[in-house]
């Protein structure tokens, strides 16, 4: 085996997307039978769980929600961890690291104010982890895992966030942007 | 309060080959999310497809042979899905990540991924103390339970996973040919 060229293939910026999402479906075998399916938005839930518990305990003790999805280290925030550690890695393999506090699409429409994309991305991120809570999973967790296992709610909650996100970028962007 | 750790382990690994996967697919990135909301970029749609594709016909054979116990369905509840799912898109398209990606992107240098995690946590919050509000309204409402599209029909899965990889197979030939299309009409103009 050449290992130089199979290193060269580590070095790359991006692969084939037909490639990454058939390794993603092979990734959810493995999940699958070892542990459960792929998800991430439970952890988001977990991690607040332990920190108000550590300031105000008998509030999470009480909280319902908290009673389903109580405060633990378990598979998934391990799983959130591996994420950062493996997409830093695969940065820096290929050099792609790099620090982006306005993305380019954003400055070209709404200006290279740092603290009005923060906002955005801030306010982007609440509606993005509530939605998910309430639809009880993510674009993992419904998207591929649900919707790989024949979910009905997996297909609509795809078909829901699709049509939301596009609906949302155009209304951002405007369609003879689209173009540019 | 924690996770045997043989079971952490695992999901490290699993996380570790997840994470890296989306980095190298680009799906971290900003540009890559809202191209594809802008109908300009389809990496997202053929990663996500590929995935369903490959990872539905496997786990569907997983289970055939005893490897895997059972499914893990999420219940088909009209009021929540459609709902949390709207929402879930809005910010999706003001973000640019996914609770999944947003980690992702971290790891590889956005500063603002830092405050849209910061407005993710608190989501969690919130929703935290509003649930009881959803429990008895939103999450009851159009309550189909555990559904599946093989259930529905009584087919077989790996027919409907034929179905849907037959039509995913289509719409990547018309995306790919769209896409060359684009490409060539760009150098003609310039």
């Amino acid at each position: 085996m050449d290992w130089s060229k199979s290193y060269k293939f580590f070095q790359q910026c991006a692969w084939s997307p037909y490639l990454v999402g058939a390794l993603i479906g092979v990734l959810s075998w493995f999940a699958i039978a070892t542990v459960k399916p792929l998800g991430a938005s439970t952890t988001y839930v977990r991690v607040v769980g332990f920190a108000e518990k550590a300031v105000v305990p008998s509030h999470v003790a009480e909280n319902l929600y908290f009673q389903k999805k109580s405060p633990k280290v378990d598979w998934q925030m391990l799983l959130m961890l591996g994420v950062f550690i493996g997409a830093a890695l695969s940065a820096r393999l290929s050099g792609d690291y790099h620090v982006e506090r306005v993305p380019e699409l954003w400055k070209r429409r709404f200006g290279s104010n740092v603290w009005k994309r923060y906002g955005a991305a801030f306010l982007g991120g609440f509606l993005l982890l509530f939605g998910a809570r309430l639809a009880g999973g993510c674009t993992s967790g419904h998207g591929i895992s649900g919707s790989l296992q024949l979910a009905v709610s997996g297909w609509v909650f795809f078909a829901t966030v699709f049509v939301a996100g596009v609906a949302t970028a155009l209304a951002l962007f405007g369609r003879q942007r689209s173009q540019s | 309060m924690i996770d045997p750790i043989c079971k952490l382990a695992l999901g490290l690994l699993t996380g570790f080959f997840f994470g890296f996967l989306l980095q190298k697919g680009q799906v971290t990135k900003y540009r890559v999310i809202l191209g594809q909301f802008l109908l300009r970029d389809f990496t997202m749609l053929k990663i996500m497809l590929t995935a369903v594709v490959v990872g539905g016909f496997g786990v569907f054979a997983l289970l055939d042979f005893g490897l895997v116990e059972s499914l893990h369905i999420k219940p088909m509840i009209l009021g929540s899905v459609i709902t949390g799912g709207a929402i879930l898109g809005i910010g999706m398209g003001i973000l640019g990540y996914c609770p999944g990606t947003l980690v992702a992107a971290i790891a590889e240098g956005s500063r603002h991924a830092i405050f849209g995690l910061l407005g993710a946590l608190l989501g969690a919050v919130v929703y935290a103390e509003v649930y009881p509000l959803f429990e008895s309204t939103l999450l009851k409402m159009g309550d189909f339970g555990k559904i599946t599209l093989n259930g529905l029909t009584g087919g077989s899965p790996y027919l409907h996973l034929a179905g849907i990889a037959v039509l995913t197979g289509v719409l990547f030939c018309v995306i790919e040919l769209w896409e060359r299309a684009g490409t060539a009409g760009k150098k003609a103009d310039g």
